[in-house]
């Protein structure tokens, strides 16, 4: 099965939903194919979502864009076409341009019980809760490091669940220096503010994070290190994440240039290969506004209306300046590398110990001897934790980008007829 | 009030309000998802759909990413 669009956009969260209104209202035929179950991304989730998501869902649902769900891009099968699973079966969809908004994922670094059940990432917990667990009444450690600690800290508490402690990894210096800086953005100032008044009867600890998760089968508790105390707390769950790190797989399969982790960009919001652009969190983490900025250029520039594209610069430029003040605020501190021991799973997927990765010289030489990254994640979780541990850089990536059936995998694509004289 | 959707998790049957992901449903019945290579009971990790540590089996089909797929009334679950 085959579709066609003038403009095809990955990944229906801010970023997407900015390019592909801004698209469509320049007249273009816009398609969002997003793998999950609605749009607005991991960021806008559930029904308990902000005055601007709805805004934007609202322009999205305006707009002439077709909306295609539960839909996972996986290859590349012709040039200008990109195939994707839906219901099983698959499609394959051929653009013009195509703008990638792929997001972004938790960075997980291994210690020893990261792996028992109820053990999960923060934005994990939080995606969770908002898709039906109970909280009420449960307690729980939020750890690791970025802005969304306090906030899923925040969340968590307004549901009914016991944070017992919230602990970044970062100085307590950095922070501060960082919230300074926060005083000429109002809109993430008020939210700080917010975010402490809620949580001011929750002890924040700073340089601080989980050396260890134990339980029989499942967490029971959880020891936190800062500097040369240790102190374990019984809880229900860990919610746990080191900050974020951009989905890059689908720009690495179609060939564009990363740089430094991130997807390569023009002014335009182009990637290095024509046609193809890109913006949001690929491009370098930046929050929800700097997306639906990208976006937006994104969207106007693919459209062919650069003088609307243009007009975002400037307001790009400064929360491109928020963006490097996060990564530096956050950046992750060197004694983290220590936290596996010999036995601690780093591939969760294959089950690989510390101990069968230390002296290896390559994520490639990694893959072939112990098998780390080659599970159906296909390294999204252990790609950036053997990336920080051993400093391997994770290129190579190759369809399918995603698991997926025999079936779709084999199918022959129909061309159109400019593929064909190619 | 919301509705409520009948499934069942390894033959027990539960209920979940609608709109409750698998995985959610799973977690709230004090299941885990799957057993990993080396044998340990492994449950939800991203929320996401990206760490597949949440697989099941759901009406007879393996490896499911149960945090991307809504509870339905006479779903069949089978943790792995």
């Amino acid at each position: 099965m085959m579709q066609r669009f003038d403009i095809v956009v990955a990944g229906g969260g801010p970023a997407g939903m900015a390019a592909a209104v801004s698209a469509a209202e320049c007249g273009k035929q816009v398609a969002i194919v997003d793998d999950n179950l609605a749009p607005g991304g991991q960021i806008w989730r559930g029904k308990d979502i902000p005055a601007t998501a709805k805004e934007w869902q609202a322009r999205v649902n305006t707009a002439n864009v077709t909306y295609l769900q539960e839909a996972r891009i996986f290859a590349q099968p012709a040039p200008a076409m990109v195939r994707a699973e839906q219901n099983g079966n698959y499609l394959d969809i051929a653009y013009q341009k195509l703008i990638l908004a792929t997001g972004a994922r938790e960075r997980f670094l291994p210690f020893p019980g990261w792996t028992l059940p109820n053990v999960l990432g923060t934005g994990g917990l939080q995606a969770l809760v908002k898709s039906g667990l109970s909280i009420e009444g449960k307690s729980v450690v939020v750890a690791g490091s970025g802005p969304l600690l306090l906030a899923v800290a925040a969340y968590l508490r307004a549901h009914g669940a016991k944070v017992l402690a919230v602990c970044e990894q970062a100085p307590f210096l950095r922070l501060l220096t960082f919230a300074t800086s926060l005083v000429t953005d109002r809109e993430k100032l008020r939210q700080a503010i917010a975010y402490k008044l809620q949580m001011l009867a929750v002890p924040f600890h700073t340089s601080c994070w989980p050396v260890s998760a134990q339980g029989r089968g499942k967490l029971e508790s959880v020891t936190l290190r800062k500097g040369n105390r240790t102190r374990t707390i019984v809880c229900d769950y860990l919610a746990c994440g080191f900050h974020l790190v951009p989905n890059t797989e689908l720009a690495e399969l179609l060939g564009c240039r990363i740089a430094d982790g991130k997807v390569a960009v023009d002014e335009w919001q182009q990637t290095s290969v024509l046609n193809v652009y890109c913006a949001g969190e690929p491009t370098g983490i930046g929050g929800v506004e700097l997306a639906l900025i990208e976006g937006q250029i994104a969207g106007y520039a693919s459209a062919g209306e650069q003088d609307k594209a243009r007009a975002f610069f400037h307001e790009r430029a400064n929360r491109r300046d928020f963006a490097r003040k996060l990564e530096e605020t956050f950046a992750l501190d060197p004694a983290l590398k220590e936290l596996a021991s010999d036995d601690t799973f780093v591939c969760r997927c294959e089950d690989v110990p510390y101990r069968a990765l230390k002296h290896e010289d390559s994520w490639r030489a990694a893959k072939l001897h112990t098998r780390c990254g080659m599970g159906p994640c296909q390294g999204r979780i252990c790609g950036p934790a053997t990336e920080f541990l051993f400093g391997w850089s994770t290129g190579s990536v190759r369809p399918p980008i995603f698991p997926t059936t025999l079936s779709c995998l084999g199918a022959t694509p129909e061309l159109t007829e400019l593929q064909e004289t190619r | 009030m919301p509705e409520r959707v009948a499934l069942t998790i390894n033959g027990k049957r539960y209920e979940a309000l609608e709109g409750t992901t698998v995985a959610a449903a799973i977690m709230n019945a004090g299941a885990t998802c799957r057993t990993s290579v080396a044998q340990q009971a492994r449950g939800p990790l991203c929320g996401m759909g990206i760490c597949f540590e949440c697989r099941a089996t759901v009406n007879g089909k393996p490896h499911q990413r149960t945090c991307q797929m809504i509870c339905e009334n006479g779903m069949e679950v089978e943790t792995q």
